[in-house]
């Protein structure tokens, strides 16, 4: 798949952005751990922001459960925190305050409330870090009403979803898959990301709709989301060339709330539906997305939906045992040749 | 009135406004549970007398009613939102520990306030309002420990937090001996945060030591650790009590409404306790004829 015109990496477009936020609101404070510069945090996401801002950006100690409280404290009265998270495993230290609190205020404050906070959390495999710096939590917060949940992928206007989520008056859990970091960003190019046509649909965290066919035909909707899109339109390329199968991907950014019209009407063309995410397979984002896309449009699915996802297990450290755990192409493809089975 | 008998109808209304939820249970008109701040009065009248409810902030913890009605004088509000109805400060969303009126805040998780308030401060340091972040805790929010990460960024950033920790001697219904190793005094002392303690019901000394406490914080923009010694005479909630009578007994000889009580004319607490009487019932009037929070109809 070639690139756009636009090859910049994941983590300089999110640079970027959080320069650009920095300058145009000064009510955004960004605080992490290892955020100063010159090491500009873990990923380098934050480089030169600390310079530049240097009573904006705060470096803490190591004490995530506390952190997410003092970004609802902030949020309460009135400024815009970005809390940046090395890991995003460590979200679990910080769950209480996100069911117990910065969830619930607004709604149990009676509206008198908001909580305009943004938690940025990397998440993802696939560099050996082991079982506890590698994975994909998101479903942990699937379930937690009256947030956002937004997850970046290589194709999606990085920079223009974090400016929506300090923008949002909501709180949102802002998901950056560690691969992205590194990645060139592939922003569509007239419509076309390589070979597919792409179109964006919904705001402010579009998804975005791929097909190999010109949305003329396809045997199977692939849904996606994060570090998982490049594996999936490496499967549908992988479909075309060797079976001559034409499928769809559908990538969203808004895990939460879940709105799946992009899905629903990809699935009306194709009539099946595959699921793809890289945290582990038991009550995931596949998990509910089945349970809904079968309530909404039973009729138009021909066959049963199929998950991809990681084994529930751990994701081991040894390279070729990580592999074994993460979902791959090959999953993906392999749910799809299933289908054919099947109808 | 002076200001010992102002003192004594906030606290003695609070009381009644305890009691009276204890007995609205009993009678079966409220449902779901309460934790009433019987005995511990004068903690919250001396103390948020120096606060500002137009600036300084409050964050409580389940046992909110004494602090909420000091700060805020809302007993309708409170009284609506405990009994479910519409008009109460949360549209009864909230409920009796998930309390929200301006500057005011409650909630149910007893550590998970402390990081909120410790937010609150920043924000409020940020923006310059000269605000104190006061945040309640109890003897048994000593167990939580990101009580102990917030007090360790508030000494960090030298966050206006002024941290209250009513020792009540009981988590429930575990004794403090069951529960806290240690001195509680030298968990804020160990992060370099200025310390007072206290051991009385005298609502005067606890108005006294407060403003030094709030005056210090005002002077140095740096946390404070304020600890209460206390009793509640109540039970946790509403009949959960295993507690030795004697040993209630023993503390109510030291009543903070009978030590201030003590300082005023029997004219001057018996028109106090007719006034608060008087207002209670009216409250208890007006929000039983309110209509009944109702799934989608705003207030």
């Amino acid at each position: 798949m070639s690139t756009t015109a636009q090859s910049k990496r994941g983590a300089q477009a999110l640079n970027e952005a959080l320069h650009a936020i920095f300058s145009e609101r000064d009510d955004v404070v960004l605080f992490g751990e290892d955020v100063l510069d010159p090491y500009g945090g873990a990923f380098k996401v934050t480089q030169g922001l600390s310079d530049a801002y240097p009573d904006r950006v705060l470096t803490t100690p190591i004490s995530e459960a506390s952190l997410f409280g003092v970004a609802a404290g902030m949020a309460l009265r009135g400024q815009r925190p970005i809390l940046e998270i090395m890991f995003g495993d460590f979200v679990a230290l910080g769950l209480d305050q996100v069911v117990n609190g910065i969830s619930k205020f607004r709604e149990m404050y009676d509206d008198q409330v908001t909580v305009p906070l943004v938690v940025r959390a990397p998440m993802g495999g696939r560099r050996g870090y082991g079982p506890t710096h590698s994975q994909s939590l998101e479903k942990l917060l699937l379930g937690i009403p009256n947030i956002v949940v937004v997850a970046a992928s290589e194709c999606h206007d990085v920079g223009a979803l974090l400016t929506a989520a300090v923008d949002d008056e909501r709180p949102v859990f802002f998901i950056e898959n560690k691969l992205l970091y590194g990645r060139a960003i592939r922003r569509p190019d007239d419509g076309h990301v390589g070979e597919l046509a792409v179109r964006e649909s919904g705001d402010p965290y579009p998804a975005l709709t791929f097909s190999a066919t010109d949305f003329t035909e396809g045997a199977a909707t692939i849904v996606t989301y994060g570090g998982m899109l490049p594996i999936a339109l490496d499967a549908v390329t992988e479909l075309v060339l060797e079976h001559e199968i034409f499928c769809e991907v559908v990538a969203l950014s808004q895990l939460v709330p879940m709105e799946l019209d992009a899905v629903l009407e990809s699935v009306a063309r194709t009539r099946a539906l595959v699921t793809a995410e890289e945290g582990t397979l038991t009550g995931g984002f596949g998990a509910e997305i089945a349970a809904r896309v079968q309530e909404a449009s039973w009729s138009d699915l021909g066959a049963p939906i199929q998950r991809v996802a990681a084994r529930d297990g751990i994701i081991p450290s040894a390279r070729p045992l990580e592999d074994a755990m993460l979902p791959s192409v090959q999953d993906v493809v392999d749910a799809v040749m299933s289908l054919e089975g099947t109808r | 009135m002076s200001q010992l008998a102002t003192f004594y109808e906030r606290m003695f209304f609070i009381r009644r406004f305890e009691e009276t939820l204890l007995d609205l249970f009993s009678l079966g008109k409220l449902v779901g549970t309460t934790h009433t701040y019987i005995g511990q009065e004068a903690n919250a009248v001396g103390l948020i007398d120096h606060l500002d409810p137009d600036v300084d902030t409050i964050f409580s913890n389940h046992r909110c009613h004494g602090h909420y009605l000091a700060f805020t004088d809302d007993a309708f509000g409170l009284m609506c939102e405990v009994m479910g109805k519409a008009p109460g400060v949360c549209g009864g969303k909230g409920g009796s520990q998930h309390l929200c009126k301006g500057n005011f805040y409650s909630n149910g998780v007893l550590g998970s306030i402390v990081p909120v308030a410790t937010g609150i401060a920043l924000a409020e340091k940020r923006k310059r309002t000269g605000a104190v972040s006061t945040v309640f805790l109890g003897d048994g929010t000593l167990g939580e420990g990101v009580t102990y990460e917030s007090l360790n960024i508030a000494s960090l950033w030298q966050l206006p937090v002024l941290f209250v920790v009513e020792n009540n001697h009981y988590a429930q219904s575990t004794p403090v001996e069951l529960e806290l190793a240690g001195s509680i005094a030298a968990r804020g002392a160990a992060f370099g945060v200025e310390v007072d303690e206290l051991d009385t019901t005298d609502v005067e000394e606890i108005h006294g030591a407060a403003g030094r406490a709030i005056a210090r914080i005002r002077e140095t923009g740096a946390p404070f650790f304020l600890v209460l010694d206390t009793y509640r005479f109540s039970p946790h909630s509403k009949s959960d009590d295993q507690r030795d009578p004697a040993e209630i007994e023993e503390r109510r000889t030291r009543d903070p409404l009978l030590v201030l009580g003590a300082r005023l004319s029997d004219d001057e607490r018996r028109a106090i306790a007719a006034r608060c009487e008087e207002r209670l019932a009216e409250t208890i009037e007006a929000a039983d004829a309110a209509p009944a929070a109702t799934p989608g109809v705003a207030a």
